[in-house]
């Protein structure tokens, strides 16, 4: 079970570095630490196992229904990465404490990083290849977060949103590409596939697999022709290069290929794939690094190559290949990043990373610069470094490689990018350490603290101790992971030694050393040489695509002219009518067979009423207050219906929401324009009239086919389980506070919402234009009765009243019409009548509950009153309920459905109060005269008492 | 009595759909009241009428109107609420702020700059 927890650790501890970073950086580092280091624990106890050969499987399932289940499994690949990211993940957390100045947020660097970290352990670990989808867009967004950590760098945010875009578009692929081969394999479980390949690989699906999972790997390992978005990514702080961009993010691409090599690979198809892709990328990056000036640049062009060495060698689809790949993996992520921590130091020490302004730093700081050196020759693959064994084993590979009749060019292109890659990395280390000490660096460098070349050391220690004893050190890992890559095959015959005796590979190898040397000498020439050819530039034409689908799609909305809201609304209304129509014309239908109810007069009239008031609405709209009015009358009239139809507790509810909604809309309307113009348009009121008309014939027609219809209900047991099940007599508020408490929970959070954008929309109207037109509008407004005097007594005295009419309503819901909905409307409205009579000034100093604080108590309340049953183990919101027996008052029913019911009480007072308070603020701004605080004519006595005591206070 | 319901929420409906078809936002407004008028009886409807059988549990009911879609309209009573104040807000916000209640928009399209301000700004710093 441990298993699960190594992901979720750093998933769930990116919380602790913002929390503990005021604490100081030391502390979040620490805190950080601890975290990783805790994971790195959890998965090294299960390392015994995994090397007695088992398959450690952690997990539950999670949506059975479609194949996805949140269980991971370690065998040798996948502890092999985990603890790689997790153990370079320590010492990058170390390096970046030092290397971050005091001004960048260190807890939120490292929240990102943990979430990385995470996402990255979840990619490798994960059984379940839904799993790893989520982990690996995980992977981009924090990816994306990293590079763009220093926002207010311009470099920065494009690069992080290249990456992501890039990246991102391959997840997507990915994703179709592993739905598929989920479906072929007939599971989504890592463990049932890798037994699967010759299944898959028959498939008439494969090749479209193939190309879909490639599109993945190669864009999320940057392989030509997507290497284009890695090197915009070192616009990332150092530490985010050196952990992402070259120990692990990019190697998910990678990872992700020899996690499906058992799968996948062996097929000619993917020999003719995957091998050229990875050479092509091979040559590029490394041929594009040795031009580059600046340090980063040129590590990034050579992460570029080694991760198409990497993909060629899992391309070859041979069981040696394998292994050349899996210890070159383990051998570049200590040289490369050990590289980029030190380019760190000395751009951090130096104050520039460009190797034309750099050289002579050896004899300023000797411990970088041996650091460095020696990293440096393992990148170039100079013995006795690990860099040498991998290449040699990588040459190997290439020289006995599988392509049949361009078998040549294989070995060629290896040498070829072995002796570019020993040039640029010559010009690296030469470039930056050696030669004369200048005078005209940017800053004075000197060799840093040992926070920051420790985790170098570190490195570097590992890149000479496996040079020299690879069997030793690295043994009994290449073997563990090699073996999980190749699958069920037996292990070929290779040695991790230096020596191997006169092979064809030692002849290739001094062939690239001797002609790197040679190319670095002529490193000038070369530049010279390079210099006309045509560079296609690879952000230039990113940034073209990006602006020609702004251009398209701002060509479409100007076509179709969408800021129209009448336009948009008569295509949607004529589209529903179309579908609506071409549905009634197929399907067979006749008059329904439910006996109607007989009409009586007091109905007729309501709705003649009914009639008449939408009639005038259509015809004198333009008077905006009579219309206001007349939809009141609708709105009872809607409510009469439901009193008619036995459905008491609506009634209650739109006759109070009915309230609410004219004072919200009144006081709208006291702020914009009191009449529509006039349209003068015949065509277009006849052509909005017949939309109109035909949609209210269809809805009618539909209404009235269902009214005639028998039907069956599902409410039968409701009714049943009412009183037994639910505690209350009244079945609508059992089933809202009970049966369908979750969607009345999602309902109330809707509402608070809603609050909320008010509350924003408004707040911010107090300032600039809108505030502009508020202050001009003054002269419109009467306020010389503001506050009239009968109003403001009545109001006052009917607020008690008004409270325990709500308080009843409340009380008696679960029972009888009512409940928390219909109290809180009442509760708001004698709020708002205070505010309507006496003023927000007067009602906003009396307030004693801020609004924000209700809506929110409301929904906490009724989230806890749902989380409380999960005390008893019971399903969230179950209810539960007791009589129990009070002296003098007598037996009393308490139902928890109450407390959640009072949650929703609050959330309704809350919601209503907000907004039209909110309204009446922007009001008071408009009101002409600063408005007297309260009825200024009159005080009552006891108030003013108040009031100067209040004042001695 | 069932004609009456259904020619009414008809009614609603086509006066709601042709004043969400106005170019100011006050009709606009008004509009979707009407339509939630609509759309709330509408769904109420399902339940077929019933006449003096309110969902209350008694012993000696002999039978009950559906309660099932009572419950899902009062809520939706409330959204709706929640929604017009939303719209008349956003009405009204978008009038203090350009001086206009027009919804029409622009009939020359949307004006350049704007939404693509962020590219064009990346793109100008060096």
């Amino acid at each position: 079970m441990n298993l699960i927890l190594v992901p979720l650790i750093p998933l769930l501890g990116a919380l602790l570095p913002p929390l503990v970073a005021r604490s100081g950086r030391d502390t979040a580092m620490a805190g950080t630490l601890a975290v990783t280091l805790t994971s790195l624990v959890l998965l090294l106890v299960e390392a015994p196992a995994v090397y007695r050969g088992e398959t450690v499987l952690a997990g539950t399932a999670w949506v059975p229904e479609i194949g996805l289940s949140f269980r991971f499994f370690a065998d040798g690949l996948g502890l092999f990465f985990a603890t790689m990211i997790l153990a370079i993940g320590a010492l990058i957390i170390v390096y970046a404490r030092y290397y971050l100045s005091r001004q960048d947020s260190i807890g939120r660097f490292y929240a990102y990083l943990l979430l990385f970290q995470g996402a990255m352990v979840g990619i490798v670990l994960s059984d379940n290849i839904l799993l790893m989808l989520i982990f690996w867009e995980l992977t981009s967004l924090s990816s994306f977060l990293l590079i763009g950590f220093w926002s207010h760098a311009a470099a920065g945010r494009q690069g992080a949103r290249m990456a992501l875009v890039v990246t991102g578009g391959g997840g997507l692929l990915l994703t179709a590409g592993m739905l598929v081969l989920g479906h072929v394999g007939g599971s989504y479980e890592l463990s049932v596939l890798l037994t699967k390949g010759e299944v898959i690989k028959a498939s008439p699906l494969y090749p479209l697999i193939l190309t879909l999972v490639l599109a993945g790997a190669f864009t999320k390992s940057a392989q030509f022709p997507f290497h284009f978005w890695l090197p915009h990514a070192m616009a990332a702080p150092t530490p985010v290069s050196a952990y992402l961009h070259s120990a692990t993010m990019v190697k998910a691409g990678v990872f992700l290929l020899a996690r499906l090599w058992p799968v996948l690979a062996g097929t000619e198809l993917w020999v003719a794939i995957v091998a050229p892709v990875g050479l092509v990328t091979m040559l590029v990056g490394a041929w594009i690094a040795l031009f580059k000036d600046d340090l980063k640049a040129i590590l990034a062009y050579s992460t570029v190559s080694h991760l198409g060495l990497m993909v060629m060698l899992l391309g070859f689809g041979t069981p040696y290949a394998a292994v050349a790949c899996v210890f070159h993996i383990l051998n570049h992520a200590t040289f490369k990043a050990a590289l980029f921590m030190a380019a760190g130091i000395v751009d951090h020490e130096a104050g520039t990373r460009d190797i034309r302004r750099l050289g002579g730093l050896a004899k300023l700081m000797p411990v970088t610069a041996v650091l460095a050196g020696i990293a440096s020759a393992s990148m170039a693959g100079l013995p006795p470094l690990n860099g040498f064994l991998s290449k040699e084993m990588m040459l190997e590979a290439a020289a006995s490689g599988p392509l049949g009749g361009l078998g040549w060019l294989i070995p060629v292109g290896a040498t070829l990018a072995a002796l570019v890659s020993v040039a640029y990395s010559v010009r690296l280390a030469v470039g930056t350490f050696a030669g004369p000490a200048r005078h005209d660096y940017p800053h004075h460098p000197h060799d840093p603290g040992a926070g920051m070349w420790l985790p170098v050391a570190l490195l570097v220690g590992l890149v000479v101790a496996i040079g020299l004893m690879p069997a030793l050190i690295a043994g009994p890992i290449v073997a563990r992971t090699a073996q999980a890559v190749i699958g069920g095959a037996p292990l070929p015959y290779y040695s991790l030694s230096l020596w191997h005796g006169l092979t064809p590979a030692l002849f290739m190898s001094v062939a690239a050393v001797a002609g790197g040397l040679v190319a670095f000498r002529g490193h000038a020439l070369l530049a010279r040489w390079r210099a006309p050819w045509p560079r296609p530039e690879a952000k230039a034409l990113f940034d073209t695509a990006v602006a020609a689908t702004v251009f398209a799609a701002r060509w479409f909305t100007r076509r179709a002219n969408v800021e129209s809201l009448p336009r948009t609304i008569a295509i949607v209304t004529v589209s529903v009518l179309i579908v609506a129509l071409w549905a009634f014309a197929r399907g067979e239908h006749g008059a329904g067979a439910r006996a109607m109810m007989p009409v009586h007069l007091v109905a007729l009239v309501a709705w003649a009423a009914l009639i008449a008031a939408s009639a005038v609405v259509v015809l004198k709209h333009g008077n905006r207050l009579l219309t206001l009015i007349l939809t009141s009358v609708v709105g009872l009239i809607v409510s009469l219906a439901f009193i008619q139809f036995s459905a008491p507790d609506l009634a209650l509810t739109q006759i109070s929401v009915e309230v609410v909604s004219t004072i919200l809309l009144l006081l709208a309307l006291n702020l914009l324009p009191k009449t529509t113009p006039p349209e003068m348009e015949t065509r277009r009121k006849v052509r909005d009239g017949a939309i109109a008309v035909a949609a209210g014939v269809g809805v009618a027609a539909l209404a009235l086919a269902i009214l005639t219809r028998d039907f069956t209900t599902i409410s039968d047991y409701h009714i049943a389980q009412s009183k037994p099940g639910g505690g209350g007599t009244n079945v609508v508020n059992v089933i809202l506070v009970d049966f369908r408490g979750f969607d009345t929970f999602g309902e109330i959070i809707v509402l608070g919402i809603a609050a909320l954008a008010i509350f924003a929309l408004l707040d911010t109207a107090l300032r600039g234009p809108a505030a502009r037109r508020l202050d001009a509008m003054r002269q419109g407004l009467e306020s010389a009765e503001a506050h009239p005097l009968i109003l403001v007594v009545a109001t006052r005295a009917l607020l008690p009243l008004a409270f325990t009419v709500g308080v009843f309503i409340f009380l008696r819901g679960h029972n009888q019409p009512g409940g928390g909905f219909i109290a809180g409307l009442v509760v708001a409205i004698a709020y708002i009548m205070q505010y309507m009579a006496s003023g927000y000034a007067w009602s906003h100093q009396r307030a004693r509950f801020d609004a924000h604080t209700l809506v929110g108590a409301g929904v906490v309340i009724a989230g806890l009153t749902g989380l409380g049953s999960l005390l008893f183990g019971r399903p969230f919101l179950t209810s539960s309920f007791g009589y129990f027996h009070i002296p003098l008052i007598g037996e009393v029913e308490l139902a928890t459905a109450m407390a959640f019911d009072t949650g929703v009480f609050l959330a309704v007072v809350g919601t209503v109060l907000l907004a039209l308070a909110q309204i009446s603020r922007i009001e008071a701004r408009a009101e002409r005269s600063p408005v007297p605080e309260g009825p200024a004519d009159i005080r009552l006595p006891r108030e003013r008492d108040a009031a100067t005591a209040k004042r001695e206070d | 009595m069932e004609v009456l319901v259904a020619s009414g929420i008809g009614l609603l409906t086509a006066v709601g759909v042709y004043l969400v078809l106005r170019r100011q936002t006050f009709p606009v407004v008004i509009g979707t009241v009407f339509l939630s008028y609509a759309v709330n009886l509408f769904l109420f409807a399902t339940g077929r009428l019933t006449v003096n059988r309110p969902p209350i549990y008694a012993s000696g009911a002999s039978g009950y109107a559906d309660p099932l879609p009572q419950a899902l309209v009062l809520t939706a009573i409330v959204i709706s609420f929640g929604m017009t104040a939303l719209v008349v807000v956003l009405a009204l916000r978008g009038f203090l702020e350009t001086g206009s209640d027009s919804v029409e928009g622009d009939p020359a399209g949307p004006a350049d700059g704007g939404d693509d301000a962020t590219v064009t700004t990346d793109q100008a710093r060096p």
